[in-house]
C-alpha cells in the first residue's frame, strides 16, 4: 500500500528545483496517490508560470483527410477513393475561416492535415499564403513535424528551405502533433510510413534555429510502456535544453473508436490522463506551458487538469474533426465565455493568447476585460 | 478536530482542490485502506406519476399523461427476479408521489417481494415518499415506517434531501418535503433501527454556505442517531428540466466531494457518483475521498430521463477501480464485502 513517505525524496527534489531522473519518472507512474501527484505538479506549475491559464479563440482547418500514412491509431485518415474522403480547395478553406471570423475575437488558425498523395508542396504553400493574405490579422500555427518531413520528401528541398518557405508564406508556429511516442519500436508498429523519431525532432530543432517556435506532444495509452512514456518526455526535455523553442506540451490520450488499433486497445481512464499530465509537468521542467486539451480529456476532466500541472486549455476550435472521427464525446467547439468561466472557477486567471503565447487579453476583472466581454 | 460550519464554507469558497483532495484521501485510506466497493442493484421506478412536479425533475408525468405508468405487482416481481439472476443483492424501489394509494399497497409490494425472494435487501422509498404515504394513510411517519419495516423494508435511500435549506427548496421544489420533514423521517427510521443513507444535490443555485448548512444538519443528526451509512453528492442535471441552468463543473463537484469527506467525520462511507458525473469523473472521486462507487444499476429511469445515459457492467466497474490502483470489491447494503476481484 502506498505511503507518501516513499516519495518524499521526489517531493524534496521538486521543491528544491532539482531535475527528476528517468527512474523518478517511472516511480511516479506507480504512485497511486493522485491528489499528492496533482499537488506536486501544481506546485511546479505555479513556480514556472504563475496563475494565468492560456486559451485561444481559434479555428481548426483540416485541409484534407486523404493521407498516405494511415497510422493505426488514426480514425481521420482516408484513401482518396474512400467514402468520406475530402480535400478542400483554397476557396473552401477561405470560406471555412470566413465563417469562423464571425466571432469578433477570432485570433488564429490551427492548420493540420493528411499527407495528401498528389498535392505538391507548392499547393500547400499556396493555401497557406492565401489564408495569410486573406486574413492578415489571424495568426497561423500549423503543420506538424510529420507533415513538414513529408514536404521535404515531396519537394526535394532541404528541411531548412521548406521551413523558411513556410515562414515566408505566413506560418508563425509549428503544431505539436505527430510526435506520438518518439520511439522507433512504437513508430515501426503503428506508423511506419511517416517521420521517424529523429526526423520529428530534427524538424523542431531546425525550426527553432530559424526562430520558429513549435509545440510538442505525446500520444499515449496504446502499445507503449510506462518507461517509454518517460523516455519520450526525456527526449523532448533534452532538445528543449538545447533550443528552448518548444512552447507548450500536449498530452493526447489515444481515442480508440473507429481506429484499427482500437480493436485491441481500450481508452485510457481519467485517472491515467491526470497522472500523465502531472508527471509531464514534473519531468518537463524546462517547458513553460502544459496543455489540457479538452477535446480529448472532456471538459470536466480538462478543468480538473488545471490542478494537475496544466496552464493552457487550448481553444474554442470552431469545429473539431480529427478526434471526433475517433469517437471524442466532447463538444466540437467551446464558447469563449465557457472557457473563461471554467478557468476562473479553478481560481486562475484566463488570458486569451496567440499561437506564440503573447497575451491578447487578460481577464482579471479590469476595465479592459469588461470592454472585451462587451465586444467593444 | 472537527471542522466548523465557518471553516467548511471558507474551504468550499477558497480551499485548494488538491490540498483538500489529499487530506480527504488520507482519511479515506486510514479507514478503508486499498479497498473500493460497489453494489449490484436495481432501481425499480414503480411509477412516474407525481403530485410534486419539482422543477429540477425530468422524470415525472401528470396522472392521465400518455407516458404515465404504475407497474403491476407482476412487473415488479419480474424485475426483482431479474435482479437476483444478475447477481444483484438490493432493490431500490422508488417512485413519484402517486395519489390515493393505500399504505397496504406498499406493504403488499414488500411482503410479496420478501415471500418470493427472501434474500433480497429492500433499500427503498425516499423520505418524500414516506411522508406522502403517511399523509395518505392519515397516520404518523413513525407508524408508517414501522408498518413498512414489518412488511420487509430494510433501509431507506437518502434521496430527496436535495439541499436541506428551505429557502432553496422553496425555489426548486416548493411542494416537496421540507428540510425538517426530511430529517424527521430519517430520525424516525434510525429510531427503529432502520439505517439510511444521505444525499445532497448541488447545482440548484445554492450558496456554499447552504451546502455546509446541509452537511451540518446531517452531521448533527448522525451524532444523535448514527443511522446514516453513507453520504452521496449528486449534481443537478439541467437537461430537459424546467429549472435549467449550467451543469455543475468538474472542479466544483470534486471540491465538494472532498469537502464531504472532510466534514462528515461521523459517516463512514463517501460515495462517488458515476451516474451523474460519468465514468471519467466518477473514477477521479476515488482520489478525492470516495471509498465507494455505488451501484451497477440495472435500471435508472430518473437519471436517464434527464439526459445522462450511462450503463456499466461489473467488468467496467472493476476496471475503473483497478485503474485507480485500488482493490475492487462487491458489497451488500450494509457495506459487508461479498466478493473481491
Amino acid at each position: 500500500m502506498f505511503s507518501p513517505k516513499e516519495y518524499q525524496d521526489i517531493e524534496d527534489k521538486v521543491r528544491s528545483g532539482i531535475r527528476l531522473s528517468r527512474e523518478d519518472g517511472i516511480r511516479l507512474f506507480h504512485c497511486t496517490n493522485l491528489a499528492w501527484l496533482g499537488m506536486l505538479a501544481d506546485y511546479a506549475r505555479q513556480r514556472m508560470c504563475g496563475d494565468i491559464v492560456y486559451y485561444n479563440v481559434n479555428c481548426h482547418v483540416n485541409l484534407t483527410n486523404i493521407c498516405t500514412s494511415r497510422c493505426k491509431f488514426c480514425a481521420f485518415g482516408r484513401d482518396a477513393d474512400d467514402a468520406g474522403a475530402f480535400a478542400m480547395t483554397k476557396e473552401q478553406a477561405v470560406a471555412l475561416v470566413r465563417d469562423a471570423m464571425r466571432d469578433p475575437h477570432m485570433a488564429g488558425l490551427h492548420v493540420v492535415s493528411g499527407l495528401h498523395p498528389t498535392w505538391t508542396f507548392d499547393h500547400y504553400l499556396d493555401i497557406l499564403r492565401t489564408l495569410h493574405e486573406t486574413f492578415p490579422t489571424l495568426y497561423i500555427k500549423g503543420f506538424t513535424g510529420v507533415e513538414i518531413t513529408h514536404f521535404v520528401e515531396i519537394s526535394g528541398l532541404s528541411l531548412r528551405e521548406v521551413l523558411q518557405k513556410l515562414k515566408d508564406a505566413g506560418l508563425q508556429a509549428i503544431a505539436g502533433g505527430g510526435a506520438e511516442i518518439l520511439s522507433d519500436r512504437i513508430r515501426g508498429e503503428l506508423c511506419p510510413k511517416k517521420a521517424t523519431a529523429d526526423e520529428w525532432l530534427e524538424v523542431a530543432r531546425t525550426a527553432h534555429s530559424l526562430g520558429i517556435k513549435s509545440n510538442a506532444s505525446m500520444l499515449y495509452g496504446h502499445i507503449e510502456t510506462l518507461e517509454e512514456r518517460v523516455d519520450h518526455l526525456l527526449r523532448l526535455r533534452e532538445l528543449q535544453d538545447e533550443t528552448h523553442g518548444f512552447q507548450t506540451f500536449i498530452c493526447f490520450p489515444f481515442l480508440p473508436k473507429h481506429t484499427e488499433l482500437g480493436k485491441t486497445v481500450r481508452q485510457t481512464s481519467a485517472w491515467d490522463d491526470l497522472r500523465t499530465m502531472a508527471i509531464s509537468r514534473l519531468m518537463l521542467d524546462n517547458f513553460r506551458n502544459i496543455k489540457a486539451y479538452w477535446v480529448m480529456l472532456t471538459v470536466p476532466v480538462a478543468q480538473i487538469a488545471l490542478g494537475f500541472g496544466a496552464n493552457d486549455i487550448d481553444g474554442t476550435i470552431h469545429k473539431e474533426t480529427i478526434l471526433h472521427d475517433a469517437g471524442a464525446t466532447s463538444p466540437r467547439a467551446l464558447q469563449e465565455d465557457t472557457i473563461i468561466r471554467i478557468i476562473r472557477e479553478a481560481g486562475r486567471i484566463p488570458a486569451a493568447c496567440d499561437c506564440n503565447f503573447n497575451i491578447l487579453h487578460v481577464f482579471d476583472g479590469s476595465e479592459e476585460e469588461r470592454n472585451v466581454v462587451n465586444g467593444n | 478536530m472537527r471542522l466548523t460550519p465557518k471553516e467548511g464554507t471558507n474551504l468550499l469558497l477558497h480551499g485548494d482542490l488538491l490540498a483538500m483532495g489529499r487530506e480527504a484521501d488520507a482519511i479515506r485510506r486510514k479507514k478503508f485502506g486499498n479497498t473500493t466497493t460497489f453494489i449490484i442493484d436495481r432501481n425499480i421506478n414503480y411509477t412516474n406519476v407525481c403530485v410534486n412536479e419539482c422543477r429540477f425533475c425530468a422524470f415525472f408525468r401528470r396522472q392521465g399523461h400518455k407516458d404515465a405508468y404504475l407497474l403491476s405487482e407482476e412487473e415488479i416481481l419480474d424485475k426483482v427476479r431479474e435482479t437476483v439472476e444478475a447477481g444483484g443483492t438490493q432493490v431500490m424501489i422508488q417512485g413519484g408521489l402517486y395519489p390515493h394509494l393505500p399504505l397496504s399497497y406498499y406493504e403488499h409490494m414488500l411482503t410479496s417481494i420478501k415471500a418470493n425472494f427472501p434474500s433480497m435487501t429492500i433499500h427503498s422509498f425516499t423520505a418524500t415518499e414516506i411522508l406522502h404515504f403517511a399523509r395518505e394513510a392519515g397516520i404518523s411517519v413513525l407508524e408508517t415506517l414501522k408498518r413498512l419495516q414489518a412488511a420487509g423494508l430494510d433501509s431507506l435511500p437518502g434521496g430527496g434531501a436535495e439541499i436541506l435549506v428551505d429557502e432553496v427548496r422553496q425555489r426548486v421544489s416548493p411542494k416537496k418535503i421540507s428540510a425538517e420533514g426530511w430529517l424527521e423521517v430519517m430520525a424516525c427510521a434510525h429510531s427503529i433501527g432502520m439505517k439510511t443513507t444521505a444525499t445532497m444535490v448541488i447545482g440548484l443555485g445554492e450558496t456554499m454556505a447552504q451546502r455546509i448548512e446541509h452537511m451540518e444538519k446531517v452531521r448533527r443528526l448522525q451524532d444523535e442517531t448514527g443511522g446514516f451509512r453513507a453520504f452521496i453528492t449528486w449534481t443537478f442535471q439541467p437537461g430537459h428540466t424546467q429549472l435549467g441552468g449550467e451543469k455543475t463543473s468538474g472542479w466544483d463537484y470534486m471540491r465538494t466531494l472532498a469537502m464531504t469527506r472532510l466534514y462528515m467525520d461521523n459517516i463512514d462511507h463517501i460515495q462517488g457518483s458515476w451516474v451523474t458525473q460519468g465514468e471519467r469523473i466518477g473514477q477521479l472521486t476515488l482520489g478525492f475521498g470516495a471509498d465507494d462507487l455505488g451501484s451497477i444499476m440495472l435500471e435508472e429511469n430518473v437519471v436517464r430521463a434527464a439526459g445522462t445515459a450511462y450503463d456499466m457492467s461489473i467488468q467496467k466497474m472493476v476496471r475503473m477501480i483497478q485503474g485507480a490502483g485500488r482493490d475492487a470489491a462487491q458489497r451488500d447494503t450494509t457495506y459487508a464485502i461479498l466478493k473481491r476481484f
